[in-house]
């Protein structure tokens, strides 16, 4: 991409992270992403519009409309754009408007009183999209005094391209020019990244690691297993719950409240069975559980409930996190599911980056930490303090994302996004030094997944000094399965093959170790002195062909030399 | 761009005698076959990439095509129309009947059932929703009905909970595979094989133990039979019967009769599962019975076992023959011995009587010769020198044994006179040597 348009480089784009609960707006000012406050105050930003006597209300505004007014009350829309009514799943709409069939069917729409008077109107879901970006775009012009007029937008994985294309033409008409729409989980990473470097003030490319990314939102999660090798992501497998997400948290305490409630007043109105009183509930609870993310106890407090009645209930966080444990339960398999899918085992994951609001609950996060290894770093506000707030991530990487582009013309990025440029071969097998009196450890030096060309350059102390072999290999990663006999304390010797209680069953111990593969070349490097130290350098060419160069540190000379193309 | 070098701590090898490459580097290998994925185009260092990539080259639109197909999808195709036919019937259920009704069969995974994974009931949840979402209905002004809707969501409900998808797993009949009848069994020879194998892979859902041994085929070895026998006598299954308890009143005034109806329902479980272990072990008694390998495995044990005891009694015959013969040889040697020893204890005494026989008649004559030897004197002997003589002889005789007799007589074969003394002087002589006279002692001689 070049950065040649002279008119292009004054324009000032955003990062929107366009979710189905909640919207964010992001910029990045010296390389630091933030994200927007819009007028009131939000930073998180309820993708809800609502109608009311002629006049517009977006955000947290138009969720309070959802008690009162909930036919002219859109939300959850955007996962209906570009979609056909066959194709959406209404649930979400069920307490505000209902989703309608519009275009034969091609659509979907909402009707809504959005005059004062006169005749009910049907709103397409992308002009309510448009409506909603608008919104959006002008409180970012409105915080930055610039007329924003550009963005990256994020989306979920899976968006199909008549999604993107739908998202395309609202955001234009709202006046908004997309640069490019990115994944949301690569955006978390993203950001998640550009803090790390900030943080860690290093230059280079982030250590290789792979990261699961857990983007676990509203009223869906979706999971993404991402190689990140040298700062370039490749994603390795998606998983999608489009019915698991903090709203099922809600229900878990709309349930127990409602149940409370009905034990209080034994004679009242279940308030689950009248719209209003559950939509109390519905935005009463989501309260109580992000005030449970950070204290010990929350307190619902809703006036006129049911019959009139009001209602109080304190609820501490262990009740919600006991009420919750199937929910919490649900959210481990899924992304064991994705690890699974990716053909990886959970220690093969070094990084579990929550992101989306449900993100900041401290039980998930302490759930995560004991799916996965030790080893493995599960990044969250309850687990890490240097966290990210997860529910700015994505809006923060758009907004990196944008900055680095912005610059550019059109027809480059799309140059550059296109799949002749993205697709790329990746290593199949991880690459390293074989050593050991067999030859059969491994030393890593690139992973599996790395996409190429790459270059990685490794060094080795030679301790005894001398003549040293360097075996290049392909590595592979086994998992090691031992079991821990619990120490004993009588020896029942003699016995050792009736174990079969299942009460002290040994424990199981699960490593990774990597075991050598195919040898592709060895190198000889002579004379290193005693404590010396040997540097080898890999090459892997983008016709997969290697270049490998190896020398004593600080000698001269070296030894070089070169490995064919793989043949397709 | 140069990223720190990474630090490995490995002890390298010395290079192996005799180890020598050209400009030492020995190529030995290409790289494995690449996976072929898309990365993101975010971030920065995927810029460079993009600038590297990019740099002064045009992609050919042949390129762009193989391109796209080449990357390894990571998402799924999208959920499309429902394949499995709705049964007009089930569309009429009501949700407050949902104990008695076929979950599998309300998501359209009656061809899977146990098999679902989470995954699939996800999906086909989702299908479902799409399709009988009452919104939607309402949207078409069809009458707002939402009792399939509720039967989805609790078949959902039901499957999706790991507790739950079991208790209603142990009851689903649908998912049972009956056992077949002896006669279509015997039908075809292959037929148990058939019809067997899904039995005991249905079967197979119940075990704590995954995975389970397969029923297999008719050229299964002895130790894979066995071993799927072993396995199934030994059944470790989870499945329990709580599906099917009796509803528990859950108001607060019957206790009594909460207590009551949970203690029925406790028994009926424990009841259930004492059938079902039952039901198992008489469907493995069954299989056994009809089990055409247990009968070749057992006829080949039969054989063997034949084999063996008539190797074993051959070899028990061909002992005692041996036995046998051994004995008569025995008594044959000891016969003969006996008869040998008789024999030649005959022959000694005779030989001892003819020894005798000779000493006697051997001392007769070298007594005889004293006297044809004059009784060694020279002219008339005198009595007392007869006396001597004939002393000195006797005295001679008794030193000498039947060799020395007989050597002692051939000499005096044919002499007389003088000769004969300078015989008896000789004998004498060698006897004084020998040490068996003393000097002198025979006067005679001397
Ligand atoms: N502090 C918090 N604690 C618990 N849940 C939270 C918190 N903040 C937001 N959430 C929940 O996160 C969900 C929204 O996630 P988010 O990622 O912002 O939205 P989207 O669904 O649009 O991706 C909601 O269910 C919300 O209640
Ligand atoms: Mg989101």
């Amino acid at each position: 991409m070049n950065a040649e348009d002279g008119d292009q480089a004054s324009r000032t784009a955003i990062g929107i992270s366009f979710g189905n609960s909640y919207s964010s707006i992001a910029y990045t000012v010296d390389e630091k992403a933030e994200v927007i406050a819009n007028e009131e105050g939000d930073r998180q930003i309820p993708s809800i519009l609502s109608y009311v006597s002629g006049e517009e209300f977006q955000g947290t505004q138009a969720k309070a409309q959802i008690i009162r007014n909930p036919r002219n009350t859109i939300a959850y829309f955007r996962d209906f754009l570009g979609k056909s009514f066959k194709e959406i799943d209404p649930t979400p709409c069920h307490a505000s408007a209902h989703p309608v069939e519009i275009d034969g069917g091609k659509s979907v729409g909402f009707t809504v009183q959005e005059t004062e008077e006169g005749e009910k109107s049907t709103l397409s879901v992308s002009e309510v999209t448009t409506r909603h970006l608008r919104r959006l775009r002008q409180s970012a012009s409105d915080y930055l005094g610039k007329d924003v007029v550009a963005t990256v937008i994020t989306i979920p994985s899976d968006f199909s391209d008549s999604q993107k294309s739908a998202l395309t033409a609202a955001a234009k008409a709202a006046g908004l020019d997309v640069l490019q729409f990115i994944p949301e989980p690569i955006s978390s990473l993203l950001a998640h990244d550009a803090k790390q470097q900030l943080s860690e003030s290093s230059s280079g490319a982030p250590k290789d690691k792979t990261v699961v990314v857990a983007d676990l939102g509203g009223t869906r999660s979706d999971i993404s297993v991402v190689a990140s090798r040298g700062g370039i992501y490749s994603t390795l497998a998606t998983v999608h719950d489009y019915e698991l997400g903090g709203s099922s948290l809600d229900q878990v305490l709309i349930e127990y409240a409602a149940k409370e409630f009905m034990k209080k007043n034994k004679n009242a109105t279940d308030p689950k069975s009248n719209a209003r009183s559950l939509a109390k509930l519905t935005i009463e609870a989501e309260n109580v559980k992000k005030a449970l993310s950070i204290g010990q106890t929350a307190a619902f407090s809703i006036e006129s409930l049911s019959d009139g009645i009001d209602f109080s209930l304190t609820v501490n966080r262990t009740r919600f996190e006991l009420l919750a444990n199937k929910v919490v339960a649900s959210f481990g398999r899924l992304i064991q599911s994705a690890v699974q899918k990716a053909g990886l085992d959970v220690l093969d994951i070094d990084t579990v980056l929550l992101a989306g609001g449900s993100s900041h609950i401290p039980k998930l996060s302490s759930s995560m930490q004991s799916i996965f290894p030790e080893s493995t770093a599960v990044v969250a506000p309850a687990a890490s303090a240097s966290a990210v707030n997860p529910s700015e991530l994505v809006s923060r990487g758009a907004a990196i994302q944008a900055s680095l582009i912005s610059e550019f013309e059109h027809s480059d990025i799309e140059g550059s996004t296109e799949a002749v440029v993205t697709v790329t071969p990746h290593l199949q097998k991880a690459l390293g030094l074989a050593s050991g009196k067999d030859g059969e450890q491994f030393s890593l030096i690139i992973n599996a997944d790395t996409p190429v060309p790459v270059r990685r350059t490794a060094q080795v102390s030679v301790a005894d000094g001398g003549d040293v072999l360097l075996r290049i290999a392909e590595g592979e990663r086994e998992i090691k399965v031992t079991k821990e006999e619990k120490p004993q304390t009588n020896g029942a010797k003699g016995e050792d093959d009736s174990d079969d209680d299942s009460d002290d069953e040994p424990e199981e111990v699960r490593e990774k170790v990597w075991k050598a593969g195919k040898v592709l070349a060895e190198a000889g490097i002579k004379g290193v002195k005693k404590g010396g130290k040997v540097e080898i350098q890999i090459n892997v060419n983008t016709d997969l062909s290697v270049t490998v160069v190896a020398r004593e540190v600080g000698g001269k000379g070296g030894v070089r030399g070169e490995l064919e193309a793989t043949k397709a | 761009m140069a990223a720190a070098a990474i630090q490995l701590k490995t002890a390298l090898p010395s290079l192996p005698d005799g180890w020598s490459a050209e400009k030492d580097f020995k190529p030995m290998g290409s790289l494995s076959q690449p996976t072929s994925r898309a990365i993101e185009p975010v971030g920065p260092h995927f810029l460079a990439h993009a600038r590297r990539k990019r740099h002064k080259r045009t992609f050919s639109e042949d390129e762009r095509i193989q391109a796209e197909k080449s990357a390894k999808k990571t998402e799924d195709e999208d959920v499309g129309e429902i394949s499995e036919p709705e049964d007009p019937m089930m569309l009429q259920r009501e949700a407050k009947d949902w104990k008695s009704q076929d979950h599998y069969a309300v998501l359209g995974l009656s061809k899977k059932r146990w098999r679902a994974t989470e995954e699939d009931i996800k999906k086909a949840h989702r299908k479902k929703v799409l399709k009988h979402h009452p919104d939607k209905k309402a949207a078409h002004g069809q009458e707002e009905n939402d009792q399939f809707f509720k039967c989805i969501q609790r078949a959902t409900d039901i499957l999706q909970d790991p507790v739950k998808r079991r208790q209603f797993d142990s009851v689903d009949e649908n998912a049972d595979k009956e056992p077949p009848s002896k006669k279509d069994v015997q039908k075809k020879p292959g037929n148990l094989y058939k019809l067997y194998g899904p039995v005991f892979e249905a079967e197979g859902r119940f075990s704590k133990k995954q995975p389970v041994p397969q029923f297999g085929g008719a050229d299964a070895s002895r130790e894979h039979v066995e071993a799927f026998y072993n396995f199934w006598y030994n059944f470790d299954s989870w499945r329990t019967f709580e599906y099917l308890d009796e509803d528990v009143p859950d108001d607060n005034e019957n206790r009594d009769q909460k207590r009551h109806q949970e203690r029925k329902n406790q028994n009926a479980r424990k009841k259930r599962k004492a059938e079902d272990n039952q039901r198992l072990r008489k469907l493995l008694d069954d299989t056994m019975a009809l089990d055409e390998r247990i009968k070749k495995f057992r006829q080949e044990g039969n054989k063997e076992k034949n084999k063996k005891r008539e190797e074993k009694e051959a070899a028990e015959k061909a002992a005692k023959e041996e036995a046998q013969r051994k004995k008569e040889e025995d008594e044959r040697l000891a016969k003969e011995k006996e008869v040998a020893d008789k024999a030649s204890r005959e022959e000694g005494k005779k030989a001892k009587e003819a020894a005798k026989n000779a000493a006697k008649k051997n001392k007769r004559t070298i007594r005889n010769a004293a006297k044809d030897g004059n009784y060694f004197a020279e002219g008339e002997p005198s009595p007392k020198d007869i006396d001597q003589a004939l002393q000195d002889t006797d005295a001679l005789i008794l030193k000498l044994d039947a060799d020395e007799l007989a050597a002692v007589t051939s000499k005096l074969q044919g002499k007389s006179g003088a000769d004969v003394k300078a015989v008896f002087q000789a004998e004498t002589k060698r006897l004084v040597e020998a040490g068996k006279a003393k000097d002198g002692e025979l006067k005679t001689f001397s």
